[in-house]
């Protein structure tokens, strides 16, 4: 199909350059920005992949909810770009050599495929196993054989959630706490009170 | 599903998509009106009535002021995404309506996972928001974004706990199969529990899911009373402060699309979509076109009611607190729905549906 193929190069070329683009952004909003840009173009590829639930969920999840949080904090960083470009040549040997070994890792199974090795026997997944939408099929097998491990995911995700809650939060004494019950139940017989005063003395408190 | 040559298909969703956005942009120039009249009705005002009859033309007459005003960019504007953040909000407020049924088969994308697939678009809403915020480089613009990020991000969390009530009910994620779930008479409609007189046990908790939905619409659109992003008193416009001309009509018809698009939302989700609420078997002869026609206009009905609805709560509802909100969100509407989804799993489990 030509206008698969021109999506998925497109698609993934526009990945690439907002992954490129991610590091070499001077500046770290732009970044971000950019690596919604890849993420979005991920879940693209996903769709072609037939696996539109997890396209989805990766735009509801990352793109909807993580990104912009990420975005939130980066925008109110006070950012010191000359310092920034400095740790660009500190940290470069060691960031080439990760990416180094990545891309040779990426060179030799590309090679074994062309060559009809192992990996090229295995046949491409099925997005949608036994005809059923990949949405179901996902689900049939979460809440299967992989409940516990599902379960333990939430359960991490509690704990994380706690624990952040643990370390944010503080009582401060002396701060005034609007209290709607009591707001609502307050009467003139709760809120006032009637003070007779004689004239010239004024009230004692 | 749909012609196999490839040139032809490219034709007719293009044509399926230019219908859409058109008839979509004519609706808001009139709902807009719509929305001044109910608010300027609500505050016994005559509202706008000068360009056309009945001020019918105010919306095109201020189309037209808009475009041809000055595009001002602020000297410390991040000017590239300035101009990117507008034209986001309105892409992302169009993208929505691919996937909605306005008739049986007339839906420009019949995807799988049709309704999260709305749930995504309007959460990436937020973006265009943040963007416009942040890069026009002023304080009132950024508060109103960060603002307007946390806020949507809360309540979409509420509005993806109701969706999965309905997703219960309807044993599907593709909009038009929830439709035609609830045809027939009124009591199949989701709000009254979906699915026939014996699931009706369950009408209170789907009541509740529709208020709050439509309150959590509320919020996720940036309407009154949850119009903290650009509450006037407080950030004169909020992220809106520094556009002018162009720019912020497309980050006005961006908005009004997503109101619309929500109302849309409610109407398929939980009133039916395009089923009047009776049997249409007398149609039987008709031509398929007419039937299609007449439901279509059933559906709109359904919108702007809704629309009505969302200009009555502009119209008459205060201004929520920031905390307010907060609590709203949090400690109300996501423990309530977190209940809700799970009193409808055990209906459809251990009621008589299952």
């Amino acid at each position: 199909m030509p206008l698969q193929a021109i999506a998925f190069y497109l698609l993934a070329f526009v990945t690439i350059a907002a992954g490129l683009l991610v590091v070499s952004a001077r500046n770290p909003v732009h970044s971000v920005l950019f690596l919604i840009t890849a993420f979005f173009s991920a879940a693209g590829l996903f769709v072609l992949l037939g696996a539109e639930f997890l396209a989805m969920l990766l735009i509801v999840v990352y793109v909807g909810a993580v990104a912009v949080l990420f975005l939130f904090v980066v925008m109110m960083l006070d950012v010191d770009f000359a310092e920034l470009r400095q740790g660009f040549a500190q940290y470069l040997p060691i960031g080439g050599l990760v990416g180094g070994i990545l891309t040779l890792e990426m060179v030799f199974v590309a090679a074994t495929v062309a060559t009809n090795g192992a990996a090229s026997k295995n046949p491409l997944p099925n997005a949608s196993p036994g005809g059923v939408p990949n949405t179901e099929a996902i689900g049939r097998v979460l809440y299967t054989d992989y409940v516990f491990f599902f379960q333990l995911a939430g359960l991490v995700l509690l704990v994380a959630m706690i624990g952040a809650i643990v370390l944010t939060l503080r009582h401060k004494p002396g701060v005034k706490r609007q209290d709607i019950g009591k707001q609502v139940a307050r009467t003139p017989k709760t809120g006032m009170e009637l003070v007779q005063i004689k004239p010239g003395e004024g009230i004692s408190e | 599903m749909g012609p196999t040559n490839p040139l032809l298909w490219f034709g007719l969703t293009t044509g399926g998509i230019l219908l859409v956005v058109i008839w979509v942009l004519l609706s808001l120039a009139f709902l807009l009106l719509a929305d001044r009249k109910i608010w300027a009705g609500v505050q016994m005002r005559k509202g706008p009535n000068v360009v056309g009859p009945f001020g019918l033309l105010q919306s095109f007459a201020d189309f037209f002021k808009f475009v041809l005003k000055e595009i001002v960019i602020p000297a410390g504007a991040d000017k590239a995404i300035f101009l990117l953040a507008p034209l986001i909000s309105l892409i992302l407020g169009f993208v929505g309506w691919a996937v909605v049924p306005f008739a049986p088969g007339w839906v420009v994308s019949n995807l799988n996972v049709g309704i999260l697939y709305l749930l995504a678009m309007s959460s990436l809403g937020v973006y265009g928001i943040i963007m416009g915020g942040w890069a026009s480089n002023s304080k009132y613009p950024f508060l109103g974004a960060l603002r307007s990020a946390a806020q949507m991000v809360s309540y979409e969390v509420s509005i993806g706990l109701i969706i999965i009530t309905v997703i219960l009910l309807a044993g599907s994620m593709n909009l038009s199969t929830i439709v035609e779930k609830q045809s027939g008479w009124i009591w199949n409609w989701n709000v009254f529990g979906g699915g026939g007189l014996k699931n009706l046990v369950i009408l209170p908790v789907m009541v509740v899911a529709m208020g709050m939905f439509y309150i959590s619409a509320l919020a996720e659109t940036n309407r009154p009373p949850f119009d903290l992003p650009e509450a006037e008193s407080e950030l004169v416009a909020g992220y809106q402060v520094e556009y002018s001309s162009t720019p912020y009509l497309l980050f006005m018809v961006a908005e009004y699309s997503n109101i619309v698009l929500m109302c849309a939302m409610i109407s398929v989700l939980f009133f039916g979509g395009w089923n009047p609420g009776f049997p249409i078997t007398f149609t039987a002869g008709w031509p398929p076109f007419l039937v299609n026609f007449l439901l279509a206009l059933v559906f709109y009905a359904k919108i702007v009611f809704w629309f009505f609805m969302f200009a009555m709560a502009k119209a008459i509802v205060p201004r929520y607190r920031y905390d307010q909100l907060m609590r709203l969100g949090w400690k109300v509407f996501l423990p309530t729905s977190l209940v809700l989804v799970a009193a409808v799993a055990a209906w459809r489990v251990f009621g008589p549906a299952a």
